[in-house]
């Protein structure tokens, strides 16, 4: 039900390879081409950081202006203004992390506790029971929105948070993914021991294989964050402009009668900010959590 | 842990100690099935109930602004054979994905390739490239529609100074299906090759070096080695592409200046196929959900479809060589 995080197949961990002759070295034009393709990749966003920083009449500015001005925090004023732009977008910022934090933290410790019992408890119909995990990863659940909506309507809970919360509280790829790693991860010697010492299943999981899974489950955590905190077509569907989540906030911003870019790119900075700041932080993680699912085992 | 419980077990009483076996019996037979519920529970409640409620509500004239519910029978899907709008969405859907989706894995690939390289900068280069995909759908959609803006959009502005001139994106069928097109490829792009390095640095040593032993060049050992054995994954990110790009709805959804309605421009020039779906339910206040739901149903069918001849073609592909 997470799109990105769905988008990465089988994954187990993978012990890093040395980089052997058939890595040939990197000559000028491989740079080149590199540094191109990083600064696409790059400029979007520092041209939304650099219309964010100017007033909205430099927009149509010829030559267009390419550096960023000292409008930033006056723009910015006018965002969080409540009484200026149609939407409340401090509401927005704080629905969007308590939707994004609950949802990850969900994903992470129901993934953790169903991979556990998959990966290392025994009862009947756990091989089944995985295929079917695996089979819901291919069934575009997305496509079911309209009952989807019906059901909210009939639990009350459209404008309101549970209604974008509830639906993704589980992810099929973080359990096949949990399975994968603490069938590697967690020894089973340290199981049986922890067993013969008279510890119930619960206490295994939580004083064994919870601490063992902690690089994965920050990868897990990170992932599902990101895609909840990008989440879009469901929250516009059953959320209204009034108790918004913060994709749903900047893109009425972009629906005012008049175009008012500076504000409107304000608004898609402001979002982009925090995902910015863990990525840089934590961009390695990410990138080998993305590379590890990549890999089939 | 408890190292005292052992301990414990041998002082306590008989009947206490046949208590604790049988609870832990208990445990082991119940906590298993416990553990995996919360998954089976979620995704039966907003997974499974919701998805074939669709084929349901898609045999009924249900309208949320209509009380009453008629069952219709297969009128919703013969109505739908029969609609221009149905049909010129699908064309717009599959047209934006062929011109966003095959330049892209190629990109991909072939960034990929260079990615495999001795680099200095390793891991700010895969960070680089891996950007646009932590950027939101909206982020994206908003940012490239002004880029691509006809009056003050960057791009025109180098267009017109290198004597092409201005470009009214958003008007034109094929200049939309571009401009989407470009944001589907500026997202993914770096994401489908940090996939495909993954699994190039997966392929054994040994095939490149009897490569090079018979006298292959690196581009041919790309071409003989490195191809042949990413097939997996290339089927996997296109049959990916496929579910993903058949979906599209933020990126033109949010091109269209006043986008409430969720026409796709003023000639549905580039309305896709779920946006066609939001607009017959919530977009233009509609409501008119049976109808939406059998276009679910079959949008549900072309995804199946595309996805299988894309399988079979990439598996013949393979046999060839």
């Amino acid at each position: 039900m997470v799109p990105t995080v769905d988008r990465l197949p089988v994954a187990r961990p993978r012990r890093r390879r040395q980089l052997s002759r058939r890595f040939h070295q990197a000559g000028p034009g491989t740079y080149i081409f590199l540094i191109v393709v990083a600064a696409a990749s790059a400029f979007p966003l520092y041209w939304s950081f650099v219309v964010a920083s100017h007033d909205n009449s430099a927009v149509s500015e010829y030559p267009p202006v390419l550096t960023p001005g000292g409008q930033l925090w006056h723009n910015i004023g006018r965002l969080f203004n409540s009484g200026e732009v149609n939407v409340d977008f401090w509401a927005a910022l704080t629905n969007s992390l308590i939707v994004a934090t609950t949802v990850s933290f969900a994903v992470v410790m129901f993934s953790a506790l169903a991979g556990f019992a998959f990966a290392k408890l025994e009862f009947r119909g756990s091989r089944m029971l995985l295929l079917a995990v695996v089979a819901t990863m291919l069934v575009p659940v997305q496509l079911g929105v309209i009952p989807l909506y019906i059901e909210m309507k009939d639990f009350g809970w459209t404008n309101s948070l549970q209604a974008v919360i509830a639906p993704f509280l589980v992810s099929a790829f973080g359990v096949f993914l949990m399975r994968q790693y603490i069938v590697g991860a967690v020894p089973n010697e340290l199981i049986d021991a922890s067993r013969v010492d008279g510890c119930h299943t619960l206490r295994i999981f939580w004083h064994v294989v919870l601490p063992a899974v902690r690089p994965i489950a920050a990868v897990l955590g990170l992932l599902t964050f990101m895609t909840t905190w990008n989440d879009f077509f469901w929250p516009l569907i059953v959320l209204s402009p009034q108790n918004p989540t913060v994709q749903v906030a900047v893109s009425s911003l972009a629906s005012g009668y008049v175009e008012d870019f500076a504000l409107v790119l304000t608004g898609t900075f402001i979002s982009i900010l925090p995902l910015l700041f863990v990525f840089v932080v934590l961009g390695r993680q990410i990138i080998g959590g993305i590379m590890q699912g990549a890999v089939k085992g | 842990m408890s190292q005292g419980t052992a301990v414990e077990a041998v002082a306590i009483p008989p009947q206490q100690r046949r208590l604790r076996m049988r609870l832990r019996r208990l445990d082991g037979k119940v906590s298993p099935y416990l553990y995996i519920s919360p998954f089976f529970l979620l995704f039966a409640v907003f997974g499974l109930f919701p998805l074939a409620y669709t084929g349901w509500v898609s045999l009924t004239d249900r309208n949320l602004l209509d009380p009453t519910t008629h069952f219709v029978g297969l009128d919703n899907y013969t109505a739908l054979l029969h609609d221009s709008y149905f049909w010129n969405a699908v064309e717009n859907t599959l047209g934006i994905f062929v011109i966003s989706t095959v330049p892209q894995l190629f990109l991909a690939l072939v960034l990929a390739h260079v990615l495999n390289t001795k680099l200095h900068g390793r891991t700010l280069f895969r960070m680089a490239v891996l950007l646009p995909q932590i950027t939101s759908l909206v982020a994206v959609a908003l940012i490239f529609t002004q880029l691509f803006s006809r009056d003050y959009g960057l791009i025109n502005y180098v267009l017109d100074h290198v004597g092409i001139g201005k470009v009214d994106w958003e008007a034109g069928d094929y200049t939309s299906w571009i401009a989407l097109s470009v944001m589907v490829i500026w997202r993914w792009t770096g994401y489908n090759a940090l996939i495909y390095l993954a699994a190039m640095q997966a392929i054994p040593d040994e095939l490149y070096e009897a490569a090079a032993i018979d006298g292959a060049r690196p581009w041919r050992q790309f071409w003989h080695v490195t191809i042949p054995n990413l097939r997996p994954t290339i089927i996997f990110t296109v049959i990916v592409s496929t579910i993903g790009g058949l979906q599209l709805f933020t990126e033109p959804y949010l091109f269209e200046p006043d986008h409430y309605g969720a026409t796709g421009g003023s000639a549905r020039q580039y309305q896709t196929v779920v946006m066609y779906l939001y607009e017959k339910s919530f977009g233009s206040s509609q409501f008119k959900l049976g109808y939406a739901s059998a276009i679910g149903w079959a949008l549900f069918m072309l995804i199946a479809v595309i996805s299988l001849v894309n399988f079979l073609i990439i598996r013949r592909i393979r046999s060839a060589d």
